[in-house]
């Protein structure tokens, strides 16, 4: 199996500040479903930015599925980001001025790439199947301001998943659900994750959740940045 | 595409801070065009009122004053010429035609004016247009009037009606010369300009409504003259007028008559040529213009502040929008745009309905100040002057877009996908 992430030297700072991020290595697999949780400050949503493009290491090699983001510029790492990764908040996932409909297709109207990989279906019509599969399917007209957290948290999936990216990026969005809910969720995720044959980079720190992955990485292990 | 489908939703999604902002700048860029509008309309208005007359000739005094009170209306006479020295100079062989005017009476806040045939048949505006006749004829008997197409139809005048005169030109007067009303005998076609808002009787009309009135003031009851004694004279000698419009037989001569006429002895007179008298005019009041139009662009930039500052303070509520935005592929860059062009779809929002009320006020503003004023503001298609203001609002809303749009960027640099303090 060929890596989907490979991390090696990593150091990463704010501006001038102390090192927020040290780690020496890190590697998952293609259609992995890690388990990445820490305490509160360990560094998470940071490491998610790296991960995702947003922030650029200021030292070590970012390789994901085969492309080095540190030694990307920002608009080709932002192109790589639309075009492969699908980014799940923790809460206010959805930009509240759309409907439910337009946050799903966000991604594949933001990236052509993206939108040429839903195999000649219209973008419409994949979204209604993706939302169909979150059961959510009727609520495609709907202002998202009128769902239920639970909902917002499948239109947050349903964009995610959208275009199958190889990478999906979930930072805690299930600290907000009840335990029913949370577990329903994540059935959904990773089956839909299977079915994309994505790599799945799930954050929390609610290690009760932790069963529930392929595997499993602590972030204070890893990260040797102090503060 | 996506960008401004992002923004128009947005600003949507805000509605009735959008409203407000998108409000504050129609009105302002309504007051800016609105100015200019009613700026060149004016200029328009006062060029068209008075057509190949080469001279207007009255008493010496101020060149403007002499040009208002004879073509617009507007200001009173200090002084009248004599009779005398107006054939004299309507007889000089350079000279075509005339058209003299006797002022100082009004009827119900019109002035009117003494004149004779010569006006109906001289007289022109707008490019050489005519005066004519909608209803009736031209006066020409000594208690005829004829009325301004606007008189006639705000006072609800027709054929045949009385009219008395005030003596004096205010809206309220106390002198009234009511002993000897004039009839109306015609009633002239709309020409848009002060025309239409005079009352012409004759010369001779003028001098016998004041018969007794040689020392300014009104006669005793028992030399008032009555109707059937004016009717019964054989002749009205005319004593004075307030000035004349002069149409020479070749324009060479106009400035050499001009001389001519300042430099007369015999009476204190000046001669002035309409169109340097309203160049004139237009300077002595073109720095209060420049003023106005300094006023009214700040007004706009106050407006699209007020655009700037909603922009602004909104930013930090939608830190999160940015970073979703950002998670799903869209660059600092995109960031920007989108605030940039919220930005000028605000202004350009603000540009039309301002354009529109313009409009709607001209509209509905037109007939109260011809009615008040004497002024015919036309209403015109935008024009080269009202394009440009319009692509400087929504340019300067674009420049200021930016403002908020850095702030944002540098907002998603530092944020990244999470929103930090």
């Amino acid at each position: 199996m060929s890596l989907a992430i490979d991390i090696q030297r990593l150091r990463f700072r704010y501006g001038g500040g102390p090192w927020v991020l040290d780690i020496p290595q890190l590697t998952l697999e293609r259609g992995e479903r890690a388990f990445l949780f820490g305490p509160s400050g360990s560094g998470k949503t940071t490491l998610l930015g790296v991960l995702a493009g947003v922030l650029k290491p200021d030292e070590g090699d970012v390789n994901v599925l085969g492309r080095n983001l540190a030694s990307l510029s920002g608009a080709r790492r932002d192109a790589f980001r639309a075009e492969h990764i699908g980014y799940v908040f923790q809460m206010f996932n959805l930009i509240p001025y759309l409907s439910v409909l337009d946050n799903i297709t966000l991604p594949v109207r933001m990236n052509a790439k993206r939108r040429a990989r839903l195999d000649g279906a219209g973008v419409k019509a994949t979204a209604a199947l993706l939302a169909d599969h979150l059961q959510i399917g009727d609520l495609l007209k709907k202002p998202v301001t009128e769902l239920s957290v639970g909902q917002q948290q499948r239109v947050a999936a349903c964009r995610a998943l959208i275009g199958s990216p190889e990478i999906i990026v979930a930072d805690e969005p299930t600290s907000s659900l009840d335990f029913d809910r949370r577990e329903a969720f994540l059935e959904l995720l990773f089956a839909e994750c299977e079915r994309a044959g994505a790599t799945l980079v799930f954050v929390s720190h609610d290690r009760t959740l932790e069963g529930m992955f392929s595997s499993t990485v602590a972030l204070p292990d890893i990260n040797r940045a102090t503060y | 595409m996506l960008v401004l489908d992002l923004a128009l939703k947005s600003l949507r999604n805000r509605a009735f801070s959008t409203s407000l902002t998108v409000g504050s700048i129609a009105l302002s860029v309504a007051l800016l065009i609105g100015v200019e509008n009613v700026r060149t309309g004016m200029r328009e208005s006062f060029s068209n009122t008075i057509s190949q007359t080469d001279l207007i000739v009255g008493v010496k005094g101020g060149t403007i004053q002499l040009l208002l009170y004879s073509v617009f209306g507007m200001g009173s006479p200090t002084s009248n010429l004599s009779w005398d020295t107006y054939r004299e100079w309507a007889e000089h062989p350079a000279i075509e035609w005339t058209i003299p005017y006797a002022l100082g009476d009004s009827h119900r806040g019109y002035r009117v004016i003494g004149t004779n045939e010569d006006f109906y048949r001289h007289y022109r505006y707008r490019g050489g247009q005519e005066i004519a006749l909608a209803e009736g004829r031209a006066g020409s008997e000594v208690f005829d009037v004829t009325l301004g197409a606007d008189v006639a139809s705000e006072l609800g005048y027709g054929l045949g009606d009385e009219v008395e005169v005030t003596h004096g030109i205010g809206e309220v007067g106390f002198l009234n010369h009511d002993h000897l009303p004039f009839e109306v005998v015609g009633i002239l076609e709309k020409t848009f300009t002060p025309v239409d808002r005079a009352v012409y009787v004759t010369l001779e009309g003028i001098e016998a409504i004041h018969f007794g009135w040689e020392d300014g003031a009104p006669p005793m009851d028992d030399h008032e003259h009555t109707h059937e004694e004016v009717l019964a004279m054989e002749e009205i000698e005319i004593t004075q007028v307030t000035s004349f419009f002069v149409g020479t037989n070749s324009r060479r001569d106009v400035l050499r008559l001009q001389r001519e006429i300042n430099d007369y002895e015999g009476e204190p007179m000046m001669a002035v040529i309409p169109g340097l008298a309203l160049n004139e005019m237009w300077q002595g009041i073109g720095y209060a213009e420049t003023g106005l139009r300094l006023v009214t662009i700040f007004v706009v930039l106050v407006g699209l502040l007020g655009m700037l500052v909603s922009l602004y303070t909104s930013l930090n509520e939608r830190r999160r929008e940015m970073a979703i935005l950002r998670a799903v592929g869209a660059g600092p860059k995109s960031i920007v745009a989108l605030l940039v062009l919220e930005s000028v779809c605000l202004a350009a929002a603000g540009a039309i309905c301002g354009l529109g009320l313009v409009y709607v006020l001209l509209s509905a503003g037109q007939p109260i100040v011809e009615a008040q004023v004497g002024l015919f503001i036309p209403i015109r298609p935008p024009g080269s002057v009202e394009w440009v203001f319009l692509a400087a609002v929504v340019t300067a809303g674009f420049v200021m877009g930016f403002v908020p749009a850095l702030k944002a960027y540098r907002a998603a640099l530092h944020d990244g996908l999470a929103v930090r303090v």
